[in-house]
């Protein structure tokens, strides 16, 4: 069997599969990968059969060494990637032997990396997931971030063919970013020209953004607070408290709230939200419910597309 | 006519009349058991609350607008929903001054008996479970000893707290920070994530089931497996 050890954790790495699903009435969260859209792609990089367990790595810093002959790649923000401290790419898959160590330095553009490694790292679940949940301490290792000296066993897996993704199908996370936003859950709590305004002011990502949640700085929206009873909370739902800025709950978001919603963007954009750092500038726009079909096709189209572009 | 609302591009959430009553608990386990049988292996999440229930779809769902217009040929609420009152749970309590207990009666014009006299008085209902894993809320606390949540949340709330906050109690699975007043300690354990994917409880409740406390001693209280905090040592 093969596996790694965590040389140094960076600022903050935490392991994550494709999220835990089926105990939110238990009132566990979905946890998962920030950015969806980058794990999916280190998987079919690797040619992994099944959603794998990764490191998610925030900002950067990680080092891990080999312990065993292995296949690894990174997706997601850019950080430095490099292999015994021979510079790599990233989004292509890389050949490791026992004792090369792996570093990741800190990303110039987007905030989180995904590490994964041919099979996928082997741990017990914890409700049906590896996803890391550090605020419920559920997941990962013991419900926490990883740590020095952690040992990472990974499954026995195919050797995979070499591939990657050509450039011009990377992701620009510094581009200014338009949030689709489907209407629902309160939408008819907010008047024609309230929803014109939070469908044409330009928001900021505020320096409270994390994995439960995107608040949003800009013009506040003001509408009259009315009472509502807490209620289940979705991946992507747009919330607006009272002081009317915007927040975007995300992976590790509480599963119940009593904020009024004008409605839930959609989950590619929620994932490249999450890449996005303070100070970035975010929009919304409408998305009509009978767009949806649209947009699930255009969706099977992109990463039919992008299966057809990975290559030796 | 059943209300259902978009919430996302693979969920919906049906509303029930915006209170905070059984009769909303009753029709939420009526409505559950029947969007089960509805949507079958299309169902990755339900999450039940207060007078809502969040439906979430696996990806591969047939369409969020047909599902929508499914759920709304096939859902009946029930007319009459009072055989569905979910299972009584019986949690004993230590109470204690060591927190708020003293400050609640005061604030109530109660002596600290007659406070936890009326705290076990009324079967309570689990409105819904969040906040943490585990974490219920109970309602609806005799209106006598409704009290604000502590204008300083504590930063410690002992694992197993009793507390209340408004109109409304809860039991605090794990330790962790808190605003509600504390009245004392239960020691059943109400959240073993070890149980999870084996046959037994990871809770002792759901949303709908009914729970009443009952007042023990100490000496109860640490032979049924309660720890005293630190405080109480």
């Amino acid at each position: 069997m093969s596996a790694f050890v965590v040389l140094k954790p960076g600022v903050l790495s935490t392991l994550q599969d494709q999220g835990r699903f089926g105990y939110a009435h238990l009132g566990l969260t979905q946890g998962g990968p920030a950015d969806a859209v980058s794990y999916r792609i280190a998987d079919l990089l690797l040619q992994n059969p099944n959603p794998s367990c990764q490191i998610e790595v925030s900002v950067g810093g990680l080092s891990v060494v080999a312990l065993t002959d292995s296949v690894f790649c990174v997706t997601g923000a850019q950080m430095p990637l490099t292999v015994n401290g021979q510079p790599k790419s990233l989004w292509r898959s890389h050949p490791v032997k026992k004792d090369d160590v792996i570093e990741l330095g800190f990303a110039k553009s987007g905030v989180r990396c995904y590490l994964a490694v041919a099979g996928g790292f082997r741990l017990a679940k914890e409700f049906g997931s590896n996803s890391t949940v550090l605020r419920e301490k559920v997941g990962g290792i013991a419900g926490a971030a990883l740590q020095q000296g952690q040992f990472l066993p990974v499954r026995s897996a195919y050797r995979p063919l070499f591939w990657s993704l050509p450039e011009k199908c990377w992701p620009d996370f510094s581009a200014p970013l338009q949030l689709a936003l489907l209407p629902g859950y309160q939408q008819h709590w907010f008047e024609d020209a309230q929803w014109q305004q939070l469908c044409s002011s330009e928001y900021q990502v505020s320096g409270g953004a994390d994995r439960m949640g995107y608040r949003l700085q800009g013009e506040p929206l003001l509408y009259q607070p009315k009472a509502l009873l807490s209620e289940g909370i979705c991946y992507g739902a747009v919330q607006l408290p009272p002081d009317g800025l915007p927040i975007v709950l995300l992976n590790d978001r509480q599963t119940l709230g009593g904020y009024p919603k004008p409605g839930v963007i959609l989950a590619q954009h929620a994932a490249a939200l999450a890449q996005r750092r303070q100070g970035q500038v975010v929009g919304f726009y409408k998305i009509a419910p009978d767009q949806l079909e649209l947009h699930r096709q255009e969706q099977q189209r992109y990463w039919a597309e992008l299966a057809m572009e990975l290559r030796s | 006519m059943i209300q259902l609302e978009l919430a996302g591009e693979n969920a919906l959430i049906l509303y029930l009349p915006a209170a905070i009553c059984g009769n909303n608990l009753s029709q939420l386990l009526h409505v559950q058991q029947q969007v089960r049988l509805v949507l079958g292996e299309q169902l990755q999440e339900l999450l039940p609350s207060y007078a809502s229930l969040l439906i979430v779809l696996k990806p591969d769902h047939q369409g969020v607008l047909s599902i929508k217009t499914l759920l709304e040929q096939q859902l009946r609420l029930s007319s009459s929903v009072l055989e569905q009152t979910g299972k009584l749970v019986l949690l004993p309590v230590y109470y204690h001054t060591g927190w708020d207990l003293n400050a609640v009666a005061a604030r109530a014009g109660l002596s600290t008996a007659e406070v936890i006299e009326l705290h076990q008085a009324i079967e309570y209902r689990v409105y819904a479970i969040g906040f943490a894993p585990g974490f219920a809320y109970l309602g609806e606390l005799d209106e006598r000893l409704a009290t604000p949540r502590l204008s300083t949340p504590r930063a410690k709330v002992p694992k197993g707290a009793v507390a209340i906050a408004d109109r409304q109690t809860a039991v605090y699975p794990a330790e962790s920070p808190g605003g509600w007043n504390i009245l004392g300690l239960c020691p059943i354990r109400l959240f073993n994530p070890e149980q999870a994917g084996s046959s037994g409880d990871m809770m002792p409740f759901a949303v709908g089931d009914r729970v009443r406390f009952q007042a023990i001693s100490q000496s109860e209280f640490l032979a049924l497996g309660g720890q005293l905090p630190q405080e109480l040592c």
